[in-house]
């Protein structure tokens, strides 16, 4: 009688640790609603299936026709087109499994293979976020920042150093010539002409 | 004779006890501004500590300090007076392995603090180390005025340092007039009408985190900031020492703003949040990062951590 309460004790204690356990994992699996601006396409080029819906799939590995802006140099060795653009229907990029994402959700697609970086992004610790520290957040997509087929971060040029002391004038400048901050003329600049490409 | 009758007429018999009191008088009463006849300045003049203020005073001061400035730089300013949030303590992280040197936050700090233009005031400084050359808590020999057409430099690596926002602050320890002290919030915050300009506190602070206006602090009219702090961005006077708040007008809001280096950052390396609020981002990197302090081994005790995130 005494072994039997202990078996079912024993077996109650399993089944909530196993719950325990599964509930934490599908939480890490989760990947909250973010909150992210839409992706940036080059202008006129989505829908994809405008053009591709009539043609042919071809799947050699090859100079094409169009998108020569694009240079690949991410894994090319290892990587063509389709093995993340999906070759049925181009609107939608093809995880490893087969699953269809939109391009609005490419994370998962990056994830794949840079989990530890998904993991941080998902914390907020890998990339740019804005908003709220306390409220909505304003997250980014990996290619926001990192081009999809170039993804290094590419160089900028920094903004002035400080004056050094050898710099610092004694005839100060005239009440209507006080020099402006060198970040707002980026920033016009930025909005005129939108982010440099990368 | 004639000798003795000069003295006579040369002695005025005031006690010396007397003198003494009338030439202190005297002193004193001239340092009071009998020059103007504007009360803003009798008000500015009795101005109590901030800390020692009620509601009432706050207001009187606020709306003084308004009606100076809307004169003086022919804008209208919003001087908020935020308390700090209860079970918020600020705290900040800054990823080494991402900074590119680019120095995007240095001039974002200058348009939101309302930081002189001529001469020039920065809050940041952005330090670049050759890899592997020498530790990081050595800055005073790191390069701070690189400029290469692109950054990051090939071989480099980038610190940006501003206030640590110390819990254990030798800034406010020097201060002779309590003018700088440790909110609940974690932010040490200035009462720019409080100081009086010595400096003990540049000369305590480690990280060379303090900047004085050695004139009077210039920012052309269509660059200022009119939405400001007491405690943080409003303009500052000629001889007062300023800081970085962590932003305080933006952070102590609800919901509250990150700070504008936090939101410029290109590469995403600034992080910001709540150090007592378990599921913020700071405490993920604290929990789950390699993280330093600078100068740990001076027990200031930093709330600005840096961090490798890979």
């Amino acid at each position: 009688m005494k072994n039997k309460l202990i078996i079912y004790i024993g077996g109650l204690l399993q089944i909530i640790v196993l719950l325990l356990l599964w509930a934490n994992a599908s939480a890490d699996n989760d990947v909250p609603d973010f909150f992210v601006p839409p992706p940036p396409f080059s202008e006129g080029i989505f829908p994809c299936t405008e053009c591709h819906a009539e043609m042919e799939v071809n799947r050699t590995r090859r100079k094409l026709d169009f998108h020569e802006d694009i240079v690949l140099k991410h894994a090319e060795e290892q990587r063509w087109c389709l093995d993340c653009h999906n070759p049925d229907n181009r609107d939608k990029l093809r995880l490893a499994s087969g699953e269809l994402i939109s391009f609005e959700k490419s994370y998962y697609l990056c994830g794949q293979c840079h989990g530890t970086h998904f993991r941080d992004w998902k914390a907020g610790i890998h990339g740019k976020r804005t908003g709220y520290w306390n409220d909505r957040k304003q997250y980014r997509l990996c290619v926001h920042c990192h081009n999809p087929h170039q993804p290094r971060f590419k160089p900028l040029k920094p903004l002035p150093p400080p004056l050094s002391p050898e710099d610092i004038k004694y005839n100060r400048s005239p009440d209507n010539e006080i020099p402006k901050n060198p970040l707002n003329s980026l920033i016009q600049a930025e909005i005129k002409n939108g982010p440099e490409k990368k | 004779m004639d000798q003795k009758k000069n003295r006579d007429i040369h002695s005025r018999h005031i006690h010396r006890r007397t003198f003494l009191k009338g030439a202190a008088l005297g002193l004193a009463s001239m340092a009071l501004p009998f020059g103007t006849a504007d009360a803003s300045v009798w008000e500015a003049f009795f101005q109590k500590h901030y800390r020692e203020m009620s509601a009432d005073d706050k207001r009187d001061v606020i709306l003084r300090m308004e009606k100076e400035y809307a004169k003086a730089y022919d804008t209208k300013f919003n001087i908020k007076t935020t308390k700090p949030t209860p079970g918020v303590n600020f705290g900040y992280g800054l990823d080494v392995s991402r900074c590119i040197g680019c120095r995007r936050c240095v001039y974002a700090c200058v348009n939101e603090n309302n930081q002189s233009r001529d001469p020039q005031m920065h809050w940041i400084t952005v330090l670049e180390f050759k890899k592997g050359e020498r530790w990081v808590n050595v800055f005073e020999e790191a390069k701070k005025h690189y400029n290469p057409e692109t950054v990051p430099e090939e071989g480099h690596f980038y610190l940006p340092v501003q206030c640590q926002q110390c819990e254990n602050p030798p800034c406010v320890k020097v201060c002779p007039t309590q003018a700088t002290w440790k909110e609940p919030d974690g932010i040490v915050v200035v009462d720019y009408n409080w100081c009086i300009g010595c400096r003990y506190c540049m000369a305590a602070c480690p990280y060379g985190a303090r900047r004085f206006n050695w004139a009077k602090p210039r920012v052309s009219k269509e660059e200022l900031n009119p939405e400001t702090h007491y405690l943080g961005n409003r303009p500052r006077y000629k001889g007062v020492v300023e800081k970085c708040t962590f932003c305080i007008q933006r952070t102590r809001e609800n919901p509250g703003r990150y700070p504008a280096c936090v939101e410029i950052c290109p590469v995403g390396a600034r992080k910001f949040g709540n150090l007592l609020d378990p599921k913020s981002e700071i405490r993920y990197c604290i929990e789950n990062k390699r993280v330093f302090r600078l100068k740990e081994d001076l027990n200031t005790l930093p709330q600005f951590y840096y961090f490798f995130a890979s």
